[in-house]
């Protein structure tokens, strides 16, 4: 039983079934009452045109759906003038999903949730289960969207930003349950770079790539943070850094810098590294540079104050942390790190036990204890 | 897309506005209060916002390890001066605005005379695990 070739049909039978005359929200009910059926009986016997099969099905789900609601016959007079079902079209138009399931007048995570479902190919219950919540709720979360976006035509283009902007939040969310929201969010990505050639998407994808292959070198066993530069380079995923690489490249090389490239050409930088002592910090500075022009984000300036301290020395960091709004997430926890490295390391063990109390996960928090604990153990001895 | 608790308390919080003791009110209005309740918990199921909600019995007590071979301490006569949760409401939400916003309605409860409780709610955010992208 191919699951992942299930997920990566299911855009496209569903847009099938809207191209057809079914609207959005019972063409998504039948998709996935269809791919409950194929979890039934593909393992018996996979079809041998699987997207074919899965239209098949779905479209008499649908039918059934509209015949047996007796509120919506005029929608089945409609279906009934449609011609029968035919062969699937080989032309791939999944494009507008992602748009539609990304519009603007969705909140962000009803837009991932219905992203994940109508585009992913995921179970309401896996939804549910990623983001830790019950999954009545994800099924409300999840047809209020579909309510929401219905009356929005399908064959308009929308903005590729906001497409990028949930395909992020869902790359950002990580792991839990038994769906792998980063490697789910690459695989959208990648979906959608076949589909759109728009240098911004190649750099959301390359920059999926480059976080990713660093993933396993980022926590210990035991769950606890490794600082980037404390990480055993050796664990990282060559193949995706190079291909994350290429890809960049490809992009920049267009000539239309965007904010996710900028953000990949940084994370380049760092998996380019041998090891940490020889990151390019310099041409990072100048990429944050970049990224600050493009975005203004204060977060962004946060950062670069870091990238500067190791450029050019934590009395410059602090200097250019300094004209930051100490409000910012995570600025204790700079300034505490370039205090330290300054030598002040009773400031610093300060700053990071603050910064521990402010932490926003579980993860950070327990990071910067240990570090105020370390430093304070080493005044102490 | 964050989880925050909000928190009723038993004692801890400070005094409601429309302050008196539920064994004061008229059973109606007991009722039209947990109806309330109930509503609210729904509609949040609703808005795809809900995550749990639990109520507590005010009887609890402080335990402790009181060494090798020993049955754990518990507080004993002292429990009145403690802190008491009533009971909890996690909620998963878009914005922190969000959050205050809902625990503001649930606030809103009817109480005696069927006029709004106003009573203190806590909110506070959950720490989650979300992996950090910037490094």
């Amino acid at each position: 039983m191919d699951e992942a070739l299930l997920r990566s049909l299911t855009p496209s039978v569903l847009t099938i079934l809207v191209r057809r005359g079914a609207d959005f929200a019972a063409a998504e009910d039948a998709v996935q009452e269809a791919l409950v059926e194929a979890v039934r009986v593909w393992p018996a016997e996979q079809p041998r045109d699987p997207k074919g099969w899965l239209v098949t099905v779905a479209w008499r789900k649908f039918l059934d759906g509209a015949r047996a609601d007796t509120a919506r016959r005029r929608r089945e007079g409609l279906v009934d003038e449609e011609p029968a079902p035919g062969p699937a079209p080989a032309v791939d138009d999944t494009l507008q999903l992602y748009f539609l399931c990304a519009h603007p007048s969705l909140t962000p995570s009803s837009a991932v949730a219905l992203t994940l479902r109508a585009v992913g190919g995921l179970t309401t219950r896996q939804i549910a289960q990623a983001y830790l919540v019950p999954e009545a709720t994800m099924a409300q979360r999840i047809s209020r969207a579909k309510r929401t976006v219905s009356g929005v035509r399908f064959d308009r283009p929308g903005d590729v930003a906001t497409v990028l902007r949930v395909l992020y939040l869902v790359f950002n969310e990580g792991y839990s349950g038994d769906v792998d929201l980063a490697a789910e969010a690459i695989r959208l990505t990648r979906q959608l770079a076949a589909q759109v050639d728009h240098p911004e998407v190649a750099g959301l994808l390359a920059l999926m790539l480059l976080h990713h292959a660093r993933r396993a070198a980022r926590t210990a066993p035991d769950g606890s943070l490794v600082p980037l530069a404390e990480q055993d380079r050796g664990r990282w995923d060559t193949g995706s850094i190079a291909e994350g690489v290429a890809i960049l490249q490809a992009a920049l090389a267009r000539d239309r810098l965007g904010e996710f490239q900028a953000q990949a050409a940084i994370a380049a930088l760092h998996a380019d590294a041998p090891t940490a002592e020889e990151t390019d910090w310099v041409q990072i500075v100048e990429w944050y540079d970049e990224l600050a022009r493009l975005t203004d984000s204060p977060v962004v300036r946060l950062n670069r104050a870091v990238a500067v301290g190791e450029a050019d020395g934590p009395r410059a960091g602090l200097a250019a942390l300094a004209a930051l709004d100490d409000a910012l997430p995570r600025h204790t926890a700079v300034a505490a790190y370039l205090h330290e490295r300054d030598g002040d390391l009773t400031t610093a063990a300060r700053l990071y036990a603050e910064a521990a109390r402010k932490a926003p996960d579980l993860a950070e928090r327990d990071h910067l204890t240990r570090q105020a604990a370390r430093l304070n153990a080493r005044r102490s001895r | 897309m964050a989880k925050y608790l909000l928190l009723k308390h038993y004692r801890g919080a400070p005094a409601a506005v429309n302050d008196v003791p539920m064994d004061q009110w008229k059973p109606e209005e007991i009722s039209a209060h947990m109806q309330y309740m109930q509503d609210f918990a729904d509609r949040l199921e609703g808005t795809g916002e809900f995550v749990d909600g639990q109520a507590l019995a005010p009887e609890g007590a402080w335990v402790r390890y009181d060494g090798e071979g020993r049955p754990p301490v518990t507080d004993g006569p002292f429990a009145e001066t403690k802190d008491l949760i009533a009971g909890w409401m996690v909620i998963d939400v878009d914005s922190y605005e969000r959050a205050v916003e809902l625990a503001g309605e649930l606030s809103a409860a009817p109480g005696a005379g069927g006029k709004p409780i106003h009573e203190w709610l806590e909110v506070r955010p959950f720490l989650g695990a979300a992996p950090c992208i910037t490094e």
